[in-house]
């Protein structure tokens, strides 16, 4: 399985990223810079986390206006697998590829812990290696993870199964409404999530509890 | 030349806890009767543009795709 891993000034997630693709599909990524107007043909493509362009403006702002950025809306169109992940969920919402915004945590700390996920959906090509309902372990790591949408909006996902992790057992870190820690778009080939799940895929990390969704994503037999 | 401040603000419901964090250090500040606070962003923009219909169509523009998230946000227009 190919894929490519996006990577903008201030991202400090793309390591880990490349890491936990080379490890799980046995092919190091592509990568592609901000400002390549094409992407390679790939299966999946992947926006880590960190702070592109600073944090300035919003959270994933300036990001997502880059040229970079509307290669990925063509290849999402296209029917390509597209993962973003932390400040990637942020661009992904800002470029209009995922509903809804993003807003600063309601504690307003940086907030860097273990939280508890909720495989709400487990029916979608990004969680089919789970249980539906079973609940894993993530790190999470960020500052505005608070997810809203407009009441028509969260209907809609909610209705349409597009909530597909939810922060379990009170351990939502960011005060997100309805306890929404990820979704997928409409087609079902897009998800951005706070948590990371790059971050637990092999014993080293204490844990593999997040490889699933890579396996998951990437068609590989588990 | 032109000169415009674009404001931007919060849409009302849309939970705004650093509004709410100031709101409290005003009170504790010991200044009384403080309402509710809302955060927002102003923008001084210079266009190098002489009619004013124009920039402001322009203005909009980049509230729309860049400045503001209409998602969550509102904003204004301003000539000054």
């Amino acid at each position: 399985m190919k894929s490519a891993v996006v990577l903008l000034p201030g991202l400090n997630r793309d390591r880990d990223m490349i890491a936990a693709l080379t490890k799980i599909s046995g092919t190091p990524p592509v990568t592609v810079w901000q400002t390549d107007t094409e992407i390679p043909d790939v299966d999946l493509i992947a926006i880590p986390g960190g702070f592109s362009f600073g944090d300035y403006l919003r959270c994933g702002a300036i990001a997502a206006r880059m040229p970079v950025m509307r290669a990925v809306a063509e290849k999402a169109a296209a029917g390509v697998t597209v993962i973003g992940v932390c400040n990637g969920f942020q661009i992904l919402v800002e470029a209009g590829l995922l509903p809804g915004a993003l807003m600063r945590n309601t504690s307003l700390k940086f907030v860097c812990r273990q939280v508890k996920l909720e495989i709400t959906n487990a029916n979608t090509m990004f969680t089919r290696r789970y249980q539906p309902g079973q609940i894993i372990r993530t790190p999470v790591a960020h500052h505005d993870g608070n997810y809203f949408a407009d009441a028509d909006t969260l209907a809609r996902l909610e209705g349409e199964g597009q909530v597909v992790f939810r922060y379990a057992d009170g351990t939502n870190p960011n005060g997100s409404i309805n306890d929404i820690a990820g979704i997928v778009n409409e087609r079902g080939n897009v998800l951005g999530l706070m948590p990371h799940p790059e971050n637990l895929i092999e014993a080293a990390h204490g844990g593999t509890d997040g490889r699933g969704l890579f396996e998951s994503a990437l068609g590989i037999a588990a | 030349m032109i000169k415009a401040r674009i404001t931007v603000t919060l849409k009302n419901g849309v939970l705004d806890p650093q509004g709410k964090a100031i709101e409290h250090a005003l009170s504790g500040l010991g200044f009384g009767g403080v309402g509710a606070v809302r955060q927002g962003k102003v923008f001084d923009v210079e266009l190098a543009e002489s009619d004013k219909t124009k920039a402001e169509a322009d203005l909009k523009a980049m509230c729309d795709k860049l400045l503001a998230n209409t998602v969550i946000e509102n904003y204004s227009v301003t000539l000054t």
